[in-house]
């Protein structure tokens, strides 16, 4: 493997992990908000404040390691999209530094305020939402580059159908993925109120993430046909097995058993999708402008980086680790039988 | 002015990183303090000490998602409004950058624990260990990210061939001779703000036993607060001082035209004295008169050269559109001021503990120590706009200027109406959730029970 495919096959499952971690967090936010209006909180909130509270700071870090990654490996990405990105970018960051802080605020210093709450589940699904522009705008045709500098045609983004369809997929991918965990979740702390009605919100929000994906895939063919040529070209079997993964996923939660394989099979879903997408998407970063193999960083810098990856690597799965098992895999402690201990 | 990326570039980022530099320098500076009131609460069998570090960090989290959500902004802002620079920057320092992430994300992980676990082990010396990669990640991410920042300052560690980056070390680039007292000074003063600000906090406390608000456990509890952080206040200022000096001989050397700029040193000379505040004349032939000042003489070149007759670098040795402004005389003139006064106090406070004359808590000093904790944020604010505005009008000192590297885009001007909306958002809810957190829970009342819970948004035990 070279190193600008070594260099993007580790961002990619850094987003990958984003994209699994930040659903559960963001999704959480929305169920959380929901129950709360219809008077259900009880049942739900503790459970998900149970884990939420101790890993909300390290899902950001998924992001900001991503973007961070990226501009170090190819720089050039920090010339185009920087330029062509700031209304929409800055958008997101003001979205989760509302999201951030108030949850802090929130959980940490305040008494209970629905104001917050609806900040919080708000903004949990506005963020996917703009983030997944990003994808339509790296297949191509929206930024332009002239003599006098680089171009974003925003207009034509907000009024392209294809893109209103990858919004719609990431909202409820979002509610899906996130409802399928509080699902394990709840199960796992034998929570007898909460199963029954986190296991209809999983099953709920499978559908349109099913019908999202494959309006996805097709409208694939006209918005970006180098992108379709390029699936069909003997990758398509990624997809095929996601959707595999998919219906042994739902049709474990249809038959109440084994919800936390379904969740490793929710997993294996998106990964599937998430890689097939991404491998198929290559050589480019940003159709036409950014190819991988034109644009990595020099060979030091990247040699360095892969360096400091690995070595880094080795501090953070056993950190990471530590922290799933006192929160996640401690049977006392899901079901509460164990003090948070909070300061 | 509204429609000009490069002046509303800089402005947005000297809007995000002065609001961000305040949790930052928190950030960097309170993890230490609580491990250190923690060690003492389980050391001393001391349960002061450790409610001490509990009502630190339960303060502490608050200032650290706002110091997560703002890093998150400025590290996007500076590829969405600097894309020229960071193409640069990729290429040159991507690795500290890279490395600063790491910290974070370790730091990240071990607080979660760290607040989660207060009761959940047998041994409290377990607890304290899961708060050491706390402080350690902490340090690192003001370690890496000052790197990049001196950088800026000093560029080095690569070749320009035909106008082409080549021959990239990332090493080099990283320990760049402003690092070592540029990382020491931010450091040091990072962790002398944060003491004076929880030591402020303490003093207004005690200012309010006049009016009989506290009760004798508060009371004793404050006192032990003081005494801790004006010790490590004291140890930190001292330091802070000695780096500055450091930095001044490193300026001297590398960046003379900030230097210049600072003391107002028009013309190179030997045996240069320093200006103390005072204000510029024009004099009608393009030069300037210096008015009001305090001078003394041969302290530039001390300051500079670590001798009288050193050779200090004057203003006239640069083209005029390669001189920084000249008003940051008065931002450094503000910082080295209030360190000094935040040596005094915290040293005249350590002092009060062996002379009975001069009482530790008497008004007049609680006051100063009440007043010192916002000057020391304020010299911080004053110190990163000396170092900023000082290597204007380069972006990269001496290879690329600001103007090169800002952005194109025409709405950026709206994007910094939106985030000055932001932040004034954030600054003011922070100060009033932190205000209630604890009026909510007086520190007397907790004393008194063996344990307790805060409110949670998620109700966590019915």
């Amino acid at each position: 493997m070279q190193i600008q495919e070594l260099g993007i096959a580790v961002l990619w499952t850094f987003l990958y992990g984003y994209l699994i971690v930040a659903s559960i967090d963001f999704g959480a936010g929305f169920f959380a908000f929901y129950s709360k209006y219809t008077k259900r909180d009880h049942m739900i909130n503790r459970l998900i404040a149970r884990y939420l509270s101790p890993t909300w700071e390290v899902t950001n870090v998924f992001f900001v390691f991503f973007f961070v990654g990226i501009v170090g490996f190819f720089p050039d990405t920090a010339y185009y999209y920087g330029t062509a990105l700031l209304v929409p970018a800055s958008v997101v960051l003001i979205l989760l530094a509302i999201r951030g802080s108030f949850y802090a605020f929130a959980n940490y210093g305040s008494k209970e305020s629905t104001l917050y709450m609806f900040l919080y589940g708000a903004t949990g699904l506005l963020i996917p939402a703009s983030m997944s522009t990003v994808l339509t705008v790296s297949q191509g045709g929206f930024i332009n580059e002239t003599e006098s500098g680089v171009f974003f045609d925003g207009m034509k983004l907000f009024t392209n159908f294809y893109s209103w369809t990858v919004v719609f997929l990431a909202i409820v991918s979002v509610l899906y993925i996130s409802a399928m965990f509080l699902l394990f979740y709840a199960d796992k702390a034998r929570d007898v109120q909460a199963v029954p009605l986190v296991r209809k919100w999983a099953l709920f929000w499978s559908v349109p993430t099913i019908i999202a994906s494959g309006l996805v895939f097709f409208g694939l063919k006209s918005q970006a046909a180098w992108h379709y040529e390029s699936i069909l070209a003997g990758n398509w079997w990624w997809f095929a097995a996601s959707f595999i993964f998919f219906i042994v996923a739902v049709s474990f939660v249809y038959l109440k058993r084994n919800y936390g394989l379904a969740f490793l099979m929710v997993m294996g879903q998106f990964f599937m999708a998430w890689f097939g997408y991404g491998y198929t998407h290559l050589p480019y970063i940003l159709y036409p402008y950014i190819d991988i193999n034109g644009s990595v960083v020099n060979e030091s810098m990247a040699v360095a980086l892969v360096v400091v990856f690995i070595l880094g690597l080795l501090l953070l799965v056993p950190a990471l680790y530590l922290l799933l098992r006192l929160f996640l895999f401690d049977n006392d402690y899901v079901r509460g039988k164990r003090s948070s201990g909070k300061a | 002015m509204f429609q000009d990326p490069v002046l509303m570039s800089r402005a947005l980022t000297a809007l995000t990183l002065g609001f961000h530099v305040i949790f930052a320098t928190i950030g960097v500076g309170v993890p230490l303090l609580i491990l250190l009131a923690e060690f003492l609460g389980i050391k001393k069998k001391d349960p002061k000490y450790t409610l001490m570090a509990r009502r630190w960090s339960r303060g502490y989290v608050v200032t650290v998602a706002v110091g997560v959500v703002t890093g998150t902004a400025i590290g996007l802002q500076l590829s969405l409004l600097w894309p020229n620079l960071m193409r640069v920057a990729g290429q040159t320092i991507a690795l500290p950058l890279f490395m600063e992430t790491f910290a974070f994300f370790f730091e990240a992980i071990f607080l979660g624990i760290y607040l989660y676990t207060w009761d959940r082990f047998k041994n409290p010396w377990h607890h304290m260990l899961v708060g050491i990669p706390v402080a350690v990640g902490a340090l690192f991410s003001g370690f890496f990210i000052t790197t990049v920042n001196s950088f800026m300052n000093q560029p080095v560690g690569f070749d320009i061939v035909d106008g082409q980056l080549a021959n990239v070390s990332p090493l080099e680039a990283m320990f760049s001779p402003a690092m070592p007292t540029k990382m020491a000074h931010v450091l040091t003063s990072a962790i002398l703000t944060s003491a004076f600000i929880l030591a402020a906090i303490a003093a207004v406390q005690l200012l309010r036993q006049r009016r009989n608000q506290l009760d004798k456990l508060s009371i004793e509890y404050h006192k032990k607060g003081l005494r801790l952080t004006m010790t490590v206040a004291l140890i930190f200022a001292i330091a802070t001082a000695l780096v500055g000096d450091f930095s001044g001989k490193y300026l001297a050397k590398y960046q003379p035209d900030k230097l210049a700029a600072a003391e107002w040193h028009f013309e190179t000379s030997s045996e240069a004295e320093l200006i103390l505040g005072g204000w510029l004349e024009e004099d009608g032939e393009g030069g300037y008169e210096v008015r009001g000042a305090l001078k003394i003489p041969y302290a530039l070149s001390i300051l500079a050269g670590g001798v009288p007759n050193y050779e200090v670098t004057g203003l006239d040795e640069f083209a005029k559109e390669d001189q920084p402004p000249l008003f940051i005389h008065y931002l450094f003139d503000a910082m080295v001021g209030i360190g000094m006064l935040l040596a005094l106090i915290s040293f005249l406070f350590v002092l009060g503990r062996y002379i009975k004359r001069l009482p530790q808590f008497s008004k007049p000093m609680l006051i100063a120590i009440a007043a010192g904790g916002p000057l020391a944020m304020m010299a911080i604010e004053f110190g990163w706009f000396f170092a900023e505005f000082g290597r204007q009008p380069w972006a990269l000192y001496d290879l690329m200027r600001t103007s090169e590297a800002a952005t194109t885009s025409a709405n950026v001007g709206w994007m910094l109406i939106a985030f000055a909306i932001l932040y004034a958002v954030l600054g003011v809810v922070t100060v009033l959730v932190l205000t209630r957190l604890f009026k909510d829970n007086p520190v007397g009342k907790e004393l008194k029970q063996s344990e307790h819970r805060g409110e949670a948004m998620f109700a966590d035990e019915v």
